[in-house]
């Protein structure tokens, strides 16, 4: 099924919540994939479905929360056809997640070293006391932390060495997939820019690729090759990052970009104006249209779909629709 | 190092302080009364012979002064601090001549042991059980355990106590009605001996075993339902770990540590006992006795049992300090 290179493929995925206040559609048929090495940036106001996303390449949704349909493709499995111990398995050795609060998440009962240790036990590598050792200290000094730190507990360490510390863990069994879920939200700058290089740095020596998930966009331009634009629970622009910074498709992702602070027009701040739908039906015209400028008249009436409109460049939009249909 | 001397030594003195106060207490709440146990046990014994002989004044003094009550308050005061640093807690007077250490010698290890091997089972039980019915993989079926739980954690101990003499001992009669050991028996450390007292200490054990886990197993459901939305419980998730790790080592060991808490208060109460338990069941502890000393009046008895549970009290807190960092890196004395 999955001859093309592709490390990873999403396939249509469909995630929704069961609440008791209705079903919230949390992912509607998004579809994207990764090439070996690649990295992808996944961007999108809070509550437009990353880290459902995220939470669902690792097989973690829980009731009521649920994958109503799709396919997730790690080279040649689908992960959402396989059995809960399966999935554990891949979790962590071959699809990692660095996480988004780095502060609260290590176990504060535990030495870094255990919390590092116990995923090589339970993943059965079969590797001796010394081994795991030294992949301990192996993987405290990618992340460039002093080797005195596996001893440590975490409320010893400072955030930007928790979030390091993090990384190690993410990183120590040389996963496929890092699915980095805004690694660097709770960080200040300059520990921002140390962790995403030494993420940047991982990531090339490995050849993981990696999903940073995340909403600034200056993090992004910097970082990955690919930008995924999610607006609502759906996929709306996937392409380059030269191409989507320079001349964005989607009406969304160009208001997104051009909202960015610059420093020629000091003083004027471009918001997109409105708020996300409340994803509590399938929708049947495009997510966008009340918020969007340049809404036509079948943007009320179709929903659009995730096309190839420029080599390399998808977007679900109806303006560069029209002349297919 | 996780417990520097001077800290311990702090420790140390702070429960010396305690204890002291305690015994201070105990000393002058009795002198604040104007009423005189001696000349009210005299007294009472006299009339049950029918009239008070001429002499009686001169027999209270001469009891107080066999007692020391005729020195200065301040001497005696010495002499009683002396007496308690030896433990020497005084006679009994409804029991004279016996001693309070030797009443309270008698009844503790009764209490001690009823009372630490159900506050063990009850908190293993209850905190694993609490555990469960939160986790989110366990069975949903635990689910209706949270009701009777809660009703059982609501009923006092010795409403079970009844309920349970009622027809297990008086309607089915499997077991004894109460009492330490069956009339007739001498204690020894014979098979036969062991055997009865653990027929004899089920119901107490059962009363309080039922009453006192619903309310473990509720708090521990509370702190685990807290816990499994933790980032750590999410990250440790993705590692990859078997469910049954990510179960004690990450949600259990984090969610335990109040309820660790909550067994330093309960085991401090070990040396008190449950004195309605053991009330209802004639169950020769600390509890029977002292509900048996408030109702003879015997002062010393009481001050002596009062002490007795400050001192286990502060115990029991010296050693849960010294737990504690074991338990939560993020305590530490230094």
């Amino acid at each position: 099924m999955n001859d093309n290179g592709y490390v990873l493929r999403v396939e249509n995925l469909d995630v929704q919540y069961h609440t008791d206040a209705g079903t919230v559609y949390a992912n509607s048929q998004v579809s994207f994939n990764l090439k070996p090495g690649e990295r992808l940036g996944l961007v999108g106001e809070s509550g437009s479905g990353k880290s459902t996303l995220a939470l669902a390449i690792l097989g973690m949704i829980k009731p009521p929360g649920r994958i109503g349909g799709g396919e997730i493709w790690l080279e040649n499995t689908d992960l959402v056809k396989l059995p809960e111990e399966a999935i554990r398995q891949v979790r962590g050795r071959q699809v990692s997640m660095i996480p988004q609060g780095a502060m609260n998440s290590l176990n504060p009962v535990a030495r870094i070293k255990d919390q590092l240790i116990d995923g090589m036990i339970d993943h059965e590598l079969g590797l001796s006391r010394s081994e795991m050792n030294r992949m301990v200290r192996e993987a405290l000094e990618a992340v460039e932390l002093d080797p005195q730190v596996a001893q440590m507990y975490p409320h010893e360490l400072s955030g930007g060495m928790k979030q390091r510390a993090c990384i190690a863990i993410a990183i120590a069994m040389n996963p496929k997939v890092i699915i980095a879920d805004e690694p660097t939200s709770a960080l200040d700058v300059v520990t921002q820019r140390q962790v995403m290089q030494t993420i940047g740095h991982l990531q090339a020596q490995l050849g993981s690729a990696v999903i940073l998930i995340g909403h600034d966009m200056g993090l992004m331009a910097q970082f990955v090759d690919r930008i995924a634009v999610m607006y609502a629970g759906k996929l709306v622009e996937l392409g380059s990052v030269k191409d989507t910074f320079t001349h964005p498709m989607h009406p969304y992702t160009q208001m997104l970009i051009s909202s960015l602070p610059r420093l020629e027009n000091k003083g004027t701040f471009n918001g997109i104006p409105g708020i996300t739908p409340l994803l509590r039906e399938i929708p049947t015209d495009c997510v966008f249209n009340s918020r969007c400028p340049q809404a036509i008249p079948i943007c009320m009436q179709r929903v659009p779909k995730l096309l190839e409109h420029r080599p390399n460049q998808w977007a679900a939009c109806h303006l560069y629709q029209s002349e297919e249909n | 190092m996780r417990y520097p001397p001077a800290f311990v030594l702090k420790r140390l003195i702070l429960l010396l302080m305690i204890v002291w106060t305690a015994a201070t207490l105990n000393f002058f709440i009795p002198k604040l009364t104007p009423r005189n146990p001696l000349r009210e046990k005299l007294l009472e014994d006299a009339s049950r012979g029918g009239y008070i002989p001429p002499g009686f004044n001169e027999m209270v003094q001469g009891y107080e002064k066999k007692f020391g009550l005729d020195q200065p308050v301040w001497k005696q005061y010495l002499t009683y601090m002396g007496d308690m640093a030896r433990f020497d807690l005084g006679y009994s007077i409804s029991n004279f001549p016996k001693t309070v250490g030797e009443l309270i010698g008698e009844a503790i290890p009764w209490t001690i042991g009823l009372l630490t091997v159900t506050t063990a089972l009850a908190f293993l039980i209850g905190t694993l059980l609490g555990a469960l019915i939160a986790w989110s993989r366990s069975p949903s079926w635990l689910n209706y355990l949270v009701a009777p739980l809660l009703t059982l954690s609501a009923i006092p101990f010795y409403l079970l106590a009844l309920i349970l003499i009622y027809f297990v001992a008086f309607q089915w009669k499997l077991l004894p009605l109460g009492g330490g050991y069956s009339f007739g028996i001498v204690p020894s450390f014979s098979a036969a001996f062991i055997f009865d007292v653990m027929k004899h200490a089920i119901l107490p054990a059962l009363s309080i075993i039922l009453a006192s886990t619903g309310g473990w197993a509720i708090g521990m459901r509370g702190m685990m339902v807290t816990v499994q939305g933790e980032d750590y419980m999410t990250f440790a998730e993705a590692k990859g770990l078997k469910p049954r790790r990510l179960f004690f080592r990450y949600a259990v060991r984090n969610a335990l540590l109040p309820q660790v808490t909550g067994l330093a208060l309960s085991l401090s109460f070990i040396v008190s006992g449950s004195v309605l338990v053991e009330l209802v069941f004639g169950f020769p502890g600390i509890g029977t006795l002292l509900a048996r000393s408030v109702g003879q009046l015997d002062y010393f008895l009481i001050y002596g049992i009062v002490f007795i549970i400050i001192v286990a009290i502060g115990v029991a807190m010296f050693i849960m300090d010294m737990i504690y960092p074991l338990l939560d890196p993020r305590i530490s004395y230094e």
